[in-house]
């Protein structure tokens, strides 16, 4: 193993009944990479993600998370892995039984491994932080149905990065949403990322969102986004995949997805 | 059933859910339970009567009420409302991904929202099956008492006196059962639903069919091996 890894999927498959959402899937991640995947509705984008955090089960090929191979992980081995990872639900998946607070602290109180290392105070700090972040922080007592759906968004961002993951998923954080918000959303990932130097994997359908991710760069004196330098930093270090009916049938960067010739790479590539 | 004895429990789950499966369906069981004691008094006394048997219907109404209708009514009706609510709150976290969060962020969804439910249904159905055949047996003694002119002690003794255990195992065995029913089907349709909001529509409504026909075919087998018994 020459570099460390973050992910490696090796010939993954998985089927739904007569649908194969993920066909014969092999890519590797290292450690500060961001990962944007595009594809059309039902490409298994989704599917992926779940697979890459042990929620569903592969029907054949070998998974690894953090150097670790997981393939035949039961429940309990999985745990303390996902609390080094972060997940943002497509469909949210914020407990609406909660507030906003109760929710974000979530992953705090009930992860394995972040039980034991955190104190009662500990934890309303970080919950409050992670909020300040998402620029929420006067939502705290207030419960998921009562926020705007970006919002909601930006509520899950927060609990997805509460404890710091050294992953983060993100399962089309932007779908949905005006382009003005959907900016705001794509800044808080760049800023998660930029800050902690996490690597993220992205879905989306909206071709800016990668391009913001490639091109653009958190600066923290300004607080804004603004272009990277050509040469380096994490925004230098995305790649893209292209899904097709379960399909990895891209991979490569920026400029080498407008290069591509595909007709169906092509249309994420404009 | 492991779960049940395992670490972390989940004391607050297990004392909202009896809230909502308890006190919410107290008044309507004491209704149910009431006016099937007075249909049953009403028709039973007419047989009797013409046999001249009007002295057994403290007996009569307690041994049917005590066995077989106080545990299935009250089990019906709160399959209606359990069952149903049940798998409708648990597809509704289904299809938005409430139930992979959880998984995701460190919890085991069946410890932290089926164990609760089961053991706060298995606690309940069986007091709420106890206040519905009391409540029976009022309703019983009503009929008896204003209709028919029974005294007190004419309907009340044999009520109890005639009882026999295998009657009171019978009644008490039969609402467990049906908890464990009710609350593992509702779960089991609310867990696995697909298909958005739609899919918890078809989830309710399976969870209270398929939970229903369960207590019919559970309650004739438990029967069976009561009457077999004595
Ligand atoms: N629980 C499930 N049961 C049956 N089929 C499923 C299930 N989940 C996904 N599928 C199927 O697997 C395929 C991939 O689904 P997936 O959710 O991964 O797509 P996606 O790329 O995330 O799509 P979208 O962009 O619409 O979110 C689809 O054909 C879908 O119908
Ligand atoms: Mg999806």
């Amino acid at each position: 193993m020459s570099e460390p890894e973050i992910l490696r999927f090796e010939n993954v498959s998985l089927r739904f009944e007569d649908t194969p959402a993920l066909d014969q899937v092999s890519f590797r991640m290292i450690p500060g990479e961001t990962v944007i995947i595009y594809g059309a509705a039902g490409s298994g984008k989704t599917t992926l993600l779940k697979t890459a955090l042990g929620l569903l089960k592969p029907d054949s090929g070998r998974i690894y998370v953090f150097g670790e191979d997981v393939t035949n992980f039961t429940e309990p081995q999985w745990f303390p892995l996902r609390a080094r990872m972060g997940i943002l639900f497509q469909e949210g998946g914020l407990f609406d039984s909660m507030t906003i607070a109760e929710n974000v602290a979530y992953p705090l109180l009930n992860s394995v491994a972040a039980r034991a290392s955190n104190q009662r105070g500990e934890v309303e700090e970080k919950v409050r932080q992670a909020l300040r972040f998402v620029d929420l922080e006067q939502t705290l007592d207030k419960f998921p149905s009562e926020l705007s759906g970006g919002m909601r968004r930006r509520v899950g961002i927060a609990r997805a990065i509460v404890t710091e993951p050294r992953l983060v998923l993100y399962d089309s954080p932007t779908a949905g949403l005006d382009p003005i918000t959907a900016y705001t959303i794509i800044s808080l990932i760049l800023k998660e990322r930029d800050t902690l130097n996490a690597s993220a994997l992205l879905v989306t359908h909206r071709f800016q969102d990668g391009h913001l991710m490639a091109k653009f760069r958190y600066n923290p004196s300004s607080g804004q986004i603004e272009a990277a330098s050509q040469n380096g930093g994490n925004a230098a270090r995305t790649r893209f995949f292209v899904m097709n009916q379960g399909r990895l049938v891209f991979e490569g960067s920026l400029a080498e997805l407008a290069a591509a010739k595909d007709p169906y790479v092509k249309k994420f590539a404009k | 059933m492991r779960n049940v004895f395992r670490s972390p429990h989940y004391g607050d789950d297990i004392l909202i859910q009896m809230d909502v499966i308890g006190f919410g369906s107290l008044l309507i069981v004491m209704l149910i339970g009431l006016f099937s004691g007075l249909i049953m008094g009403q028709q039973m006394a007419r047989a009797l009567r013409t046999y001249g048997a009007i002295g057994q219907i403290g007996y009569v109404v307690s041994v049917a009420l005590i066995r077989e209708l106080g545990p299935v009514l009250v089990a019906l009706l709160v399959a209606g409302r359990n069952a149903s609510g049940i798998a409708s709150e648990l597809g509704s976290m289904k299809v938005t991904e409430q139930i992979d969060a959880m998984r995701a962020l460190g919890t085991d969804p069946i410890q932290k929202l089926v164990t609760p439910r089961l053991i706060a249904t298995a606690v309940t159905l069986p007091l709420l099956t106890i206040i519905a055949d009391f409540l029976g047996l009022v309703g019983g003694y009503i009929i008896a008492h204003f209709q028919f002119a029974v005294p007190f002690s004419q309907y009340w003794v044999p009520a109890y006196q005639n009882l026999a255990y295998a009657d009171v195992a019978e009644g008490t065995v039969k609402p467990f059962a049906f908890a464990i029913i009710i609350a593992l089907v509702g779960c089991f349709y609310g867990m696995r639903t697909t298909g958005g909001t739609e899919g918890v529509g078809r989830a309710t409504t399976r969870a209270v069919v398929v939970s229903s026909i369960w207590i019919f075919v559970t309650t004739y087998f438990i029967g069976a091996i009561f009457i077999n018994m004595r």
